[in-house]
């Protein structure tokens, strides 16, 4: 355990895309890396991503290991598994952050069990405990209503999965480099049995809920299927995304993958603003850690009405119009 | 086919208790009921089942009255149902769980070989996520996280749909595998009359640590690599501004001053 | 209150209010306002068992009785009294079926219909034929192995969708009512096809048809009993069937107050919660009393049919008879009377409580976002459907004057 040392980071790289979870867990990684006295090291696995190491190098990864192959191109948990976990038995880490993304969720999953060594998921906050050096992991349980810090004390690397937008993405750096380490692709070692056939991309309509800083919400009090058309003009006058509560779903006035809430998605926008939503504990769990809230409802005394920032009582079909008045 | 889902009972309500000393959930009191996201699981099991013909076994791993959740699976059409409870196994985290789910999973396995193994997405009290691909480590078999659709079933595979960011992949994995499913996957079914009847009567079969043939020394809060330290109830630091105004009109007024003047829009 | 008298019955009310409160409800406004039946309401019929709930197990059913199916179909049309139909009206059509029908033909058809995957359908009004039913001008002749059907049905439930119809036809035209007989129909049947669909006022998801017969030819396996007994089987039918509307109408009352009390209860005016207004708490309180009377009526007398019932079902299967043919060896009542008070009673409160409810609640009942008006215009159909009130009335009195003449001669 004593030898192992830094701390890395994985930095999630699909489809030519180098994802946005990547500079959020070098802004995290860094802080640790350096409270340490370690270095910050980046992991990327795939097809044709040694490219992203310059990005890496430019917003604070001192190290970054490649393993560069075909085989990689498509994310499938064993192959990807394996290859992290000889680069571990390697390199021999000291804390690993992973992003909670699916792939991350999973990866980070079977990698710990391949390791022998602790897990935390989906943390929104880490720390170096001053004492003993070890990695704080706190993460929000029973949606939400719950924070649990959670460490690994006897198995090194100390493993964790940082729910995406719970750090701010790192500065870049023009010109910082370091180290590139190659690792190679072993095809005797590195196998699954699974297969990937094709990518469907989703048939975006407007703003992907998870990147969207700005999100208007409507729930019961919308009323209407058609009432989400003034939702969506509000929404596209501050350049944010649609969603809803699971009344309107369940009433069929708007599809489930805009569902907020522990049925639903979760999401973390900058603004928060709620239309007619009653603010129940399930709904909650999905909203709760949006920098700000606003509650617009005709019922004072509804419970989003006791945790929004900006409580507006009041008709959403009078306030949200003149809203958007106000906005020309 | 013999499909395996693995369901939880976890705390209906979101008010939780934690016990300071352990940081271990208080569960005594609280209603229970299965863990939502596993509904989704034993209802495809239930679904490929009725398609395919076979049987559906549910494991659970938890304290006595854990046994609700397996007559709740057999409700909703499993055919076998399998406890694991033993005080060793009390606050296993996720790498001991799945440790010990997979260790079930081998003995139903040696009794009749298992096809497959469905997990839902995540629990709602730990929310991991973690069990499924777990699984899949311990029993070195291929898996698939986030499936929101099974495409196709052939002779010796499955052709599922995993959920990302931006769309979704289609992977085909061998039998035996594991899949994680999500909401979109299914519409679970309700209850039906003969299998709310069938669940009273229906036999539990529990196992201990020594049944399943679990090395004592990775089970348990003691053993397991990870562990609570501190809880706490989030404090929301809000000010509920009431956003004044004579009417609607002026109040939106004054609702998108205070949005520019705080630079959030 | 529970009149369950037997886990089966408990768990009955248990399912069907899971069901309707998950997956009904989330459905009815939509298809009430597009009049469309729902597949997807099927598909959770048939998963849930609902479809079965009065055959025996050795057909695939839950082996339930009359109070079984009268239990289910009340919860359901607690929700939406339109889903509701798709079990309601396959059991209807089915009925004359069960009771008529011989061991081949329940082997044949009993399956099928338990497990939802045939749907059935009850034929009997025709456009001259309606509370006098006959004057039905349907015929169907014979021709060797066949019955040759010429005819039009109208207002028919579940129209379309079923694939099973249970035909009111006269197989003799000479003889009157003694010639009508009951044939089952399948949909595709060359020759057979459906008219015009009807726009209704209310159930408007189950979609109401005209069927027509033209040179249709059904096999002579799908008479039911003998030639010239259709009118004693749909009598029979429908003894078994009106507590069924019956509890169709209490679970609608009880509907209408689920969603009027809450709103009192909230609604203020005047300072106050308009519930605590006690021309308005009376005034629910009745109702509420009023539809409890009819829940009692109808589960008093569902339970007496069962104990009749059930045991010939029983017998018919262990002898290979018909059901009717047990029923009769049973030396049981006839439940003509009850039935029709039963029906009676209810739909008339079904009419009430609806009404009364929308008054109560005002305004905002009478606009469809709120799911009153819905109610009150589903709550109407049962007084109209199976016989209406004026019929039931007709059935009451003519039996009344029959005890009481009866009565008379022994004196």
């Amino acid at each position: 355990m004593k030898d192992c040392k830094n701390v890395w980071i994985f930095a999630e790289a699909q489809r030519g895309k180098l994802s946005p979870t990547a500079l959020e867990l070098l802004t995290a990684g860094r802080k640790l890396a350096d409270d340490l006295g370690e270095k910050l090291c980046a992991v990327l696995l795939g097809y044709q991503v040694e490219k992203f190491a310059r990005d890496l190098f430019e917003h604070g990864a001192d190290v970054v290991y490649v393993c560069d192959d075909k085989a990689l191109e498509h994310y499938l948990d064993d192959v990807y598994a394996r290859v992290l976990a000889d680069l571990i038995a390697l390199y021999k880490p000291n804390k690993f952050l992973l992003p909670a993304t699916n792939l991350g969720r999973s990866l980070s999953a079977k990698t710990a069990i391949f390791v022998g060594t602790g897990l935390t998921a989906d943390a929104t906050e880490v720390v170096i405990n001053n004492e003993d050096g070890q990695l704080h992991a706190t993460r929000p349980t029973f949606g939400g209503n719950l924070m649990a810090t959670i460490t690994c004390a006897h198995t090194r690397p100390e493993m964790c999965s940082l729910r995406p937008m719970s750090y701010e993405k790192a500065p870049r750096q023009a010109g910082r480099t370091g180290e590139v380490v190659k690792f190679p692709f072993d095809p005797q070692r590195h196998t699954t049995l699974a297969k990937f056939l094709e990518f469907i991309k989703s048939k975006g309509d407007g703003l992907d809920l998870s990147e969207a800083e700005i999100i208007v919400a409507g729930g019961r009090g919308v009323g209407k299927a058609e009432g989400f058309e003034l939702l969506h003009k509000l929404a596209d006058r501050l350049g944010g995304a649609v969603a809803a509560s699971r009344a309107p779903v369940d009433s069929g006035w708007i599809d489930y993958r805009y569902q907020i809430g522990l049925t639903g998605r979760t999401v973390k926008p900058k603004v928060y603003i709620a239309c007619g939503i009653s603010g129940q504990i399930q709904h909650m769990a999905g909203m709760s850690g949006s920098d700000v809230i606003v509650a617009i409802n005709k019922d004072a005394e509804a419970p989003i009405m006791k945790v929004a920032n900006y409580a507006v009582q009041g008709d959403l079909y009078d306030v949200v119009p003149a809203m958007l008045e106000a906005l020309k | 086919m013999h499909i395996v889902a693995c369901v939880k009972q976890t705390p209906k309500s979101d008010n939780v208790k934690i016990d300071p000393a352990t940081g271990c959930l208080i569960r005594s009191g609280a209603a229970s009921a299965m863990n939502p996201f596993d509904e989704y699981a034993l209802e495809e099991a239930v679904t490929l089942k009725e398609q395919l013909g076979g049987t559906v076994s549910v494991i659970t791993m938890g304290p006595p009255q854990a046994e609700a959740v397996l007559r709740d699976s057999i409700a909703r059409g499993a055919d076998a149902v399998y406890q694991l409870g033993d005080m060793a196994f009390a606050g296993s985290d996720t790498w001991s769980t799945s440790y010990a789910l997979s260790k079930g999973i081998e003995k139903i396995n040696s009794v009749r070989p298992v096809d497959l193994i469905i997990c839902g997405k995540q629990t709602n009290d730990s929310d991991t996520g973690h069990i499924g691909p777990q699984i899949s480590a311990w029993l070195k078999m291929p898996n698939a996280a986030f499936v929101k659709k099974v495409v196709e079933v052939k002779e010796k595979s499955i052709v599922v749909e995993r959920l990302t960011e931006d769309g979704s992949e289609v992977l085909e994995l061998p039998f035996p595998c594991v899949l994680s499913v999500v909401k979109e996957i299914n519409s679970p079914r309700v209850r039906s009359v003969k299998g709310r009847m069938a669940a009273k009567r229906a036999e539990v079969t529990k196992w201990t640590a020594d049944d399943i043939g679990a090395d004592k020394t990775m089970l348990g809060v003691k053993n397991c690599p990870t562990r609570v330290v501190k809880s706490f109830v989030p404090k929301r630091e809000v000010c509920a501004v009431a956003v004044e105004g004579a009417n609607g009109k002026e109040k939106a007024a004054n609702l998108v001053k205070l949005l520019k003047d705080g630079k959030y829009i | 209150m529970d009149y369950a008298i037997n886990e089966m019955e408990q768990e009955v009310l248990n399912a069907t209010r899971e069901l309707a409160q998950k997956k009904l409800k989330p459905l009815r406004a939509e298809m009430d306002a597009k009049e469309q039946f729902s597949q997807e309401m099927l598909q959770e019929y048939r998963k849930s068992g609902m479809m079965g709930l009065w055959l025996p197990e050795e057909y695939g059913g839950l082996g339930g009785g009359i109070t079984c199916l009268a239990m289910a179909f009340e919860e359901l049309s607690r929700v939406c009294a339109g889903l509701a139909l798709t079990p309601g009206t396959s059991a209807l059509g089915a009925i004359p079926m069960f009771l008529a029908a011989t061991k081949e033909q329940r082997e044949r058809w009993c399956p099928d219909l338990a497990s939802g995957k045939k749907l059935w359908a009850f034929a009997l009004t025709e456009p001259e034929a309606g509370s006098d039913a006959t004057a039905l001008k349907t015929t169907a002749i014979k021709d060797g192995d066949f019955y040759v059907v010429n005819g039009t049905k109208h207002f028919i439930s579940t129209g379309k969708e079923a694939d099973f119809y249970t035909v009111a036809v006269n197989t003799n035209p000479s003889r009157g009512a003694r010639g009508i007989s009951l044939l089952v129909i399948e949909k595709g049947t060359p020759g057979f096809s459906f008219g015009k669909k009807e726009e209704k006022m209310g159930i408007r998801s189950n979609p109401t048809y005209e069927l027509i017969f033209e040179n249709v030819r059904v096999p002579k396996e799908n008479l039911l009993g003998s030639e010239g007994r259709g009118l004693l089987y749909l009598q029979e039918t429908l003894d078994y069937s009106r507590p069924g509307v019956a509890a169709q109408a209490v679970g609608i009352a009880q509907g209408a107050l689920d969603e009027t009390i809450p709103y009192l209860r909230t609604r203020k005016q005047f300072g106050q919660p308009i519930i605590t207004f006690q021309a308005l708490g009376h005034k629910v309180a009745e109702l509420a009393a009023k539809t409890e009377a009819g829940r009692a009526l109808v589960y008093s007398l569902t339970h007496r049919m069962d104990e009749e019932y059930l045991p010939a079902v029983k017998n018919a299967v262990a002898n290979g008879t018909t059901v009717h043919d047990e029923l009769k060896k049973l030396k049981g009542q006839r439940w003509t009377k009850y039935s029709a008070e039963a029906k009676l009673f209810c739909s008339n409160v079904a009419m009430e409580v609806a009404d009364e409810c929308v008054t109560l609640c005002g305004g905002v009942a009478y606009m469809r976002d709120f799911p009153l008006e819905k109610y009150m215009r589903d709550a109407k159909i049962t007084q109209i459907y199976e016989g209406t009130v004026h019929i039931q009335k007709n059935e009451i009195i003519t039996a009344l004057i029959k005890e009481y003449a009866a009565k008379g001669d022994e004196e």
